[in-house]
């Protein structure tokens, strides 16, 4: 895997997504940094080259896609430091570091189900662009808002994507169920990738263990630094008994014993059978 | 001849650093997490994440909040062990470059002793640092560093058995005394003093009425405590003649020269790895032009010389 970098980029643009009514969600266009490689699943650590006074932490966001002009990242405004990063106006200048992480699994003439929930549909736009057979993919995407404040199209252009809105509990319900019935679908012979909010990866990591399926989560999880050193990212891992090899395992390996890993290193992508979270 | 070389010594043992920026426990993993971001070799000295006899699993999850200018963090000492960071950690660290210093945490004085043996035999270790200061432990830690005669017990421990390497002690700042607790230091055998570890401190969810952090109370650290470990390491140099290396909130070449101005020999840079991986390097790489600025041609004429009325 391509060695991580630190660069200062620059914004290029900065695109409102949704209506006046329901603000909040950005893609972020930077200058590209000159990575060696990247995969899909990735993320970078971000900060304003001036951040504001009572922002100190850089923040984690998942690699959307990579062109041979920008790097482009998605957000939603969730605090103090996505509220500045709303705030950035081309010509602005960021410092990230990156590609960090573990990558999502390609398996090219695997029938591949994609999982997404709300926000998590962000990595798997690198994911349908780059794969190399992608009639093998196939979504279901779980949102709560209208489909325009998400990224839907720059996926649903690459493949087919079943939208699913979920505004009441019970269509929440409903589609969990559904997606309860489709990871039964690839049990025997697919893989299946997931990324959203934890209440739905844990809903996504049940069914996946009742039905034996492949499963990688892509965890969403606050992080401090990003390259492995805070130890403030950490997830419980089955591991191998020797502690040192502190790596996350396939679903053939024993399961001896569980460790704290981190998320940002180990990660952020783990197979479903592998964490306890 | 390099005029930001600096060397931590006392009576029995030295030990020499190309410049007086170390990395801090805790905030710089093993070390080489940060290589992709500088030139390690480049430090004055590298300080790795506390090792312990056995492996240690750490606190639970929510481990780090962030506060107004600082970070609060219960990580709770996780790391591989003694063991297996000699076995696969060490042999990939330029420790023919940059001296290695490790950090040693115990539950009890037998622990101290044997983990100084372990390391104080390790060829690749240039330096020890206990840890009798770490606020987000139940054992050991703190405790130590609150109660002058278990730190003077666990430096003497750690003296006895460390061979000729220097012992540096890192301090809390969470005591009513910090010189007094120096001074005994000093006087069990200490090479050097670090300090300050982190505050005491915790934050609240007030929406959920719950704490941030899952071990409710964790450690402040970053730009917040500077202040405090500026008077810490004030006060502390005052007490003991032995050198202190200052630590809390640096994240620049000029921080680095306050620290010296009030008479630390030496610093470590922690948080500040935290908010940027190549913190540790550009505050190596900016110190000559501060130091240009400020007009310091040799250390001696900037250590402890804050003109006090």
């Amino acid at each position: 895997m391509a060695h991580p970098l630190l660069s200062r980029e620059t914004v290029l643009d900065l695109v409102p997504f949704g209506d006046s009514s329901q603000a909040g969600r950005y893609a972020l266009r930077l200058s590209l940094p000159k990575w060696e490689a990247w995969s899909p699943g990735q993320f970078v650590m971000i900060r304003p080259v001036e951040p504001a006074a009572d922002v100190l932490l850089p923040r984690p966001f998942s690699i959307c896609l990579v062109t041979r002009r920008d790097l482009v990242l998605f957000f939603q405004v969730a605090g103090r430091a996505t509220a500045g990063m709303a705030r950035l106006t081309p010509g602005s200048r960021v410092v990230i570091w990156g590609p960090l992480g573990s990558p999502l699994a390609v398996e090219p003439h695997v029938p591949t189900l994609l999982l997404a929930g709300g926000m998590g549909i962000v990595p798997f736009i690198g994911y349908v662009h780059q794969h190399p057979t992608p009639w093998e993919l196939s979504m279901e995407f779980g949102h709560r808002l209208p489909l325009s404040c998400y990224p839907f199209d720059s996926v649903n252009e690459k493949i087919l994507v079943d939208p699913h809105l979920e505004k009441t509990p019970s269509h929440r319900d409903a589609f969990l169920a559904f997606v309860d019935a489709r990871i039964g679908e690839y049990a025997a012979s697919g893989l299946i990738l997931a990324c959203g909010p934890a209440p739905f990866l844990r809903a996504v990591q049940t069914s996946a263990l009742r039905h034996r399926a492949r499963t990688q989560l892509c965890l969403e999880t606050r992080m401090a630094c990003g390259v492995g050193a805070c130890l403030g990212c950490v997830v419980r891992a089955v591991v191998p008994q020797d502690p040192d090899i502190a790596r996350p395992l396939r679903p053939d390996y024993p399961a001896p014993s569980a460790l704290h890993v981190q998320t940002c290193t180990c990660g952020p992508s783990f197979w479903a059978d592998s964490i306890l979270f | 001849m390099n005029k930001l070389a600096v060397t931590l010594a006392d009576q029995h043992v030295s030990l020499s650093l190309k410049n007086p920026v170390l990395t801090a426990s805790g905030t710089f993993g093993y070390g080489l997490e940060f290589a992709p971001y500088g030139d390690l070799r480049k430090l004055g000295g590298l300080v790795v994440k506390g090792l312990s006899l056995v492996p240690r699993d750490g606190n639970p999850m929510p481990r780090i909040a962030e506060t107004p200018s600082g970070l609060l963090n219960s990580v709770g000492l996780q790391n591989c062990g003694v063991e297996a960071f000699l076995r696969h950690k060490l042999p990939l660290l330029p420790s023919a470059d940059v001296p290695i210093i490790a950090n040693l945490y115990g539950a009890s004085e037998e622990d101290f002793a044997s983990l100084a043996g372990i390391l104080g035999a390790e060829p690749a270790i240039a330096a020890l640092e206990v840890n009798v200061s770490c606020p987000n432990v139940k054992q050991g830690g703190a405790a130590f560093g609150q109660d002058p005669f278990a730190a003077a017990a666990v430096t003497e421990a750690v003296r006895k058995n460390a061979g000729d390497k220097p012992v540096i002690v890192k301090l809390s700042p969470n005591v009513s005394d910090l010189a007094a607790i120096a001074r005994v230091c000093e006087a069990a055998g200490a090479t050097a003093i670090s300090c300050i570890n982190s505050l005491s401190a915790m934050a609240v969810d007030l929406a959920g009425r719950k704490p941030l952090l899952g071990n409710v109370l964790g450690g402040l650290s970053g730009p917040a405590v500077k202040p405090v470990a500026l008077r810490c390491v004030w006060q502390v140099c005052r007490a003991v003649s032995i050198p202190v290396i200052g630590v809390g909130g640096i994240s620049s070449a000029e921080d680095v020269l306050e620290f010296i101005l009030v008479g630390a020999t030496a610093v470590q840079i922690g948080t500040a790895n935290i908010l940027r991986p190549d913190s540790v390097f550009r505050i190596v790489q900016d110190l000559p032009a501060a130091c240009e600025k400020y007009g310091v041609e040799r250390w001696e004429d900037l250590r402890g010389k804050l003109a006090v009325d």
